[in-house]
């Protein structure tokens, strides 16, 4: 009834492919963007900035980069923190070098540092496939995390080995550092993730996003077919460690604040995994509503027992919580291997259609 | 510099032959339990093509079981095999809970339920046993705890006892259960289950006892690498990340051959205490064992993308 597509007609193919298929659909983007652009900011506090929003924002930014190397190109990928690190170190190198720039485009630019990291790791993609890969990328998560850690001039020669966020400006408004509003920095950060999720969307429709997904089927048969391998598979390399590397600079310059190279470690890399898959794989959709419920649920874990009146010692709901958490991953993956975002599809259909079956 | 780097470290392996050995003894030592713990990883996708991320922590939880139930107060003869029933009841659970609802996902699927397994079984164990760091009870399993002095080349090597201990301990296991594989119904069941699922269910080879079946062969040898490692470095959450240690050794030998994953396992072992102790300290400032595994078999599977041992990858359209 909501979806009702009665009266919407298509006359030529190009209205048949375009971004929103049905009015509807179209609608349904604009309330988010409405929600996200202003009621968010007038009705959040501050810890919900800090705990809730900006996370989900980042945390979404990287699944989004992961998805469109894993969930469209095929090419699993456990290294996910590392290239975050690098995008987060490259940023902060600018930064330290040219205090006086901006800070959007030093982390634009720091994205083609992961890139071009993340293209050498892809490297050996082309003869080595399946856990062999992602094994392989284990390599690039613990080298770099390493690396991190021992080339000082990194971190500035700092004597704690961390990288601390300094105060910086853009068109005078304090984006950065530990006096700026939080609202502020939520705002910079739905920005870019903005940006980037639109560029990501088109991208995945094209030329390249086809190429990708013809990879991701069977690499075999697309090489058959007239899709260079080497171009498919090393783009998605560049565009996810892009895009991850974004997601890095934004996850220490406008929520952290600092941060040390264990920051960068592989919980992180299965974090944003695990956000790409509950969500589900090959969808952009999908980041987003896996970001919330991963982000989400220790938040609301931890506040329940407040809430209930069920007095319990703080370490033992910190065990329960990643009990809780295990379990359920377990859960969803039974109940929907596909993902968040394909209950949406399925709901979808369903109203469409409604109020008959089929 | 180049002579620094390509010649020196080997000139220095000959002038202390001694010291070479010993960091060869510990390389070949650690190198037996990563060994162990990718023999767990191998078993368990040869039958169920499962990329068990779990394994790690099924070390941790098995050792945990152990010590906790003998900080209870129940004898180290009995809390053994109190903690095998403990495994096995693990074993069928997971088989019961999580395998059976998500046979024929994709592998990936898979292997992200075994993170969530892993997840549970950390939250689990710090629930009941504590996070804290625990001492094995070596002494009371009788395993000993004295060295021997060697004194080759004029020089000294000490090779402790429980480090033997352990060798012995593995190659046991390694033994026992390449009879088990190779000369029993059960074994030649879960060969036939790892070369086709239908074909072997359609002989009449139950899937589910069978997983039930490797997946507490794969916490006996869990159990069996605690004990070890936990006695050279104590229990703790910690360990859970030896399991990153058999990752490369896998990627070596191949994900499919228990003898690639002891042939793997050793090399590595000793390939990267030897990097480390000749290249990594001098050189590039230490603690290179981290990522110097990883590198090194990436470089060898770029030759052989099935790893040493593993089957070879035939591809159709």
């Amino acid at each position: 009834m909501i979806f009702r597509t009665a009266g919407q007609f298509k006359t030529s193919y190009e209205a048949d492919q375009a971004l929103f298929p049905i009015k509807q659909d179209f609608y349904l983007v604009l309330g988010v963007l409405l929600l996200a652009y202003v009621v968010f900011p007038l009705t959040a506090s501050e810890f919900a900035f800090k705990a809730l929003l900006v996370p989900v924002l980042i945390y979404s930014l990287a699944a989004l980069g992961l998805n469109i190397l894993t969930g469209y190109c095929g090419q699993l990928s456990l290294g996910t923190a590392a290239f975050m690190g690098v995008g987060a170190y490259a940023t902060y190198k600018f930064m330290s070098i040219f205090p006086e720039m901006n800070i959007f485009v030093a982390i634009f630019l720091s994205g083609f540092f992961s890139a071009a990291v993340g293209v050498a790791f892809g490297l050996p993609s082309l003869r080595i496939k399946g856990f062999y890969l992602a094994i392989a990328t284990l390599a690039a998560q613990f080298f770099l995390v390493w690396l991190f850690e021992k080339w000082a001039w990194l971190y500035n020669y700092n004597a704690s080995g961390a990288i601390e966020v300094s105060t910086s400006s853009v068109f005078g408004i304090t984006v950065t550092g530990p006096t700026a509003l939080p609202i502020v920095q939520y705002y910079c950060v739905l920005i870019v993730v903005t940006l980037v999720t639109w560029f990501a969307i088109n991208l995945t429709r094209g030329r390249y996003g086809r190429m990708w997904k013809a990879t991701r089927d069977m690499d075999i048969a697309a090489e058959l077919v007239g899709i260079k391998l080497i171009t498919a598979k090393l783009t998605a390399f560049a565009v996810s460690s892009y895009i991850v590397g974004i997601a890095g600079g934004l996850l220490v310059f406008f929520w952290k604040g600092a941060a040390e190279p264990n920051l960068f470690d592989i919980p992180l890399s299965f974090q944003i995994l695990f956000i790409a898959i509950i969500g589900g794989l090959g969808s952009i959709l999908g980041n987003y509503l896996g970001a919330i419920l991963i982000v989400a649920l220790p938040v609301v874990l931890n506040l329940l027992p407040n809430a209930l009146g069920i007095p319990i010692d703080s370490a033992t709901l910190e065990h329960l919580n990643v009990m809780i958490v295990g379990a359920l991953i377990i859960a969803f993956l039974i109940l929907e291997p596909h993902g968040l975002a394909r209950f949406y599809a399925i709901i979808r259909e369903k109203l469409i259609l409604w109020p008959f079956p089929y | 510099m180049l002579y620094d780097v390509l010649i020196d470290p080997f000139v220095q392996m000959f002038a202390l032959p001694d010291f070479f050995l010993q960091v060869l003894w510990e390389g070949f030592v650690s190198g037996v339990l990563y060994a162990l713990i990718a023999l767990g990883f191998v078993l368990i996708y040869k039958s169920s093509r499962i990329f068990n991320f779990a394994q790690g922590i099924m070390v941790v939880f098995s050792a945990l079981t152990l010590v906790g139930l003998h900080s209870m107060g129940v004898p180290a003869i009995a809390a053994v095999p109190l903690t095998l029933l403990v495994m096995y009841l693990l074993a069928m659970s997971i088989e019961r809970v999580v395998l059976r609802p998500l046979v024929n996902q994709p592998d990936i699927i898979l292997f992200m339920a075994t993170i969530g397994i892993t997840l549970f079984l950390i939250g689990f164990g710090q629930l009941v046993f504590g996070g804290d760091n625990k001492v094995m009870i070596t002494e009371q399993l009788g395993i000993p705890t004295g060295a021997f002095e060697l004194e080759p080349f004029g020089g000294f090597v000490l090779i402790e006892q429980k480090d033997l201990t352990a060798v012995t301990l593995a190659i046991l296991l390694v033994v026992g259960l390449l009879v088990f594989l190779n000369k029993t119904k059960m074994g030649r069941a879960i060969r036939a289950l790892g070369d086709d699922h239908q074909a072997a269910l359609s002989v009449g080879i139950s899937l589910s006892t069978i997983w039930v079946l490797v997946w507490f062969i794969a916490g006996v040898i869990a159990l069996v690498t605690g004990v070890v490692w936990g006695a050279r470095a104590g229990v703790s959450f910690a360990l859970e990340v030896i399991a990153y240690k058999a990752l490369p050794v896998l990627m070596l030998g191949g994900l499919e051959s228990v003898s690639g994953a002891i042939v793997g396992g050793i090399a590595i072992g000793i390939l990267e205490k030897i990097f480390e102790i000749y290249w990594g300290q001098p050189f590039l400032g230490g603690n290179t064992e981290t990522w110097f595994p990883f590198i090194f078999a990436l470089l060898v599977l770029l030759f052989r993308p099935q790893g040493l041992f593993g089957e070879r990858i035939i591809e159709r359209i």
